[in-house]
């Protein structure tokens, strides 16, 4: 079941922090992680990611991994040259006031009753 | 720093594609650079997507690794028809007990490092994990030498990868 980044900026209420970039992709899931390595590993082509770290190297673990976008959960702000990476690259970048559970919890939510399961 | 040897890719010479790229470390503004051209390189030959990503994140965890804990470094890309070739020769601290170092967990990363996300412990295991071959040398207080092989295959029989 695939939903796209529209959908997710809608219904958790997202902030574009480069806005249009990106809205149409397709999105097949999420993956929640503050350890680089990590989401190398474990996260899936398509997936969006939600992780506190603003630095520049969040953009090109995104374009590695392939992922669909990266939300800022709890309020962060991605740095300046996160910024310009992120635009240059094309990765939709995206920022919540939720925690990374709220957050999460919404979009699993979302990808379940997507699929009809609740 | 890239250099591409131009002579490999003439018509009737050898189908094979090679790049090279200078790191240096604690240079975390360029980082990713040489592995995001390896990436778009692979992508342009036509290279079957599933060894793209393997071999972009192999990429990318031997030049995050020169970046984190090496002086400077060079990452190379040989590109054939049937499989992509990465290295990674660093001048840096070497590492006494590889075995110990391919633990998932074990990592050497300095605190400030640890807290932008990196040194998990995961980017040598996730290399291994990505590679059809993979080969590592050190020697302490001179550095490390790494080797990756990714066939160009939908499906590897020899590496585990990293799908779900």
């Amino acid at each position: 079941m695939k939903v796209s980044l529209q959908q997710i900026i809608n219904e958790l209420e997202l902030s574009e922090a480069l806005p249009g970039v990106g809205k149409d992709r397709t999105v097949s899931g999420a993956y929640c992680s503050d350890l680089l390595s990590d989401v190398m590993a474990h996260a899936q082509p398509g997936d969006v990611w939600l992780t506190l770290q603003t630095h520049q190297n969040i953009v090109a673990v995104a374009v590695m991994a392939e992922l669909a976008a990266i939300i800022l959960t709890r309020g962060m702000r991605p740095d300046p040259d996160t910024l310009e990476k992120a635009s240059r690259e094309g990765v939709p970048l995206l920022t919540t006031q939720l925690p990374a559970f709220e957050a999460a919890g919404r979009l699993y939510c979302m990808f379940r009753r997507e699929r009809g399961e609740c | 720093m890239e250099t591409r040897k131009p002579d490999q890719t003439a018509p009737d010479g050898p189908a094979r594609l090679e790049l090279e790229f200078a790191v240096e470390g604690r240079d975390f503004a360029a980082a990713g650079n040489a592995a995001s051209r390896i990436k778009r390189a692979l992508e342009h030959v036509g290279f079957a997507a599933r060894a793209v990503r393997r071999a972009s994140i192999t990429a990318y965890e031997a030049e995050m690794n020169i970046v984190i804990h090496a002086r400077r470094g060079v990452i190379r890309a040989c590109i054939t028809p049937e499989a992509v070739t990465i290295t990674a020769d660093d001048e840096g601290p070497g590492i006494p007990d590889i075995e110990l170092a391919m633990q998932e967990g074990y990592s050497t990363a300095p605190e400030d490092i640890r807290e932008m996300g990196f040194g998990a412990g995961m980017g040598l295991p996730n290399m291994r994990k990505c590679s059809d071959r993979f080969s590592i040398e050190s020697r302490v207080g001179q550095g490390t030498a790494v080797r990756a092989v990714i066939r160009n295959e939908r499906r590897g029989t020899e590496g585990r990868g990293l799908d779900r």
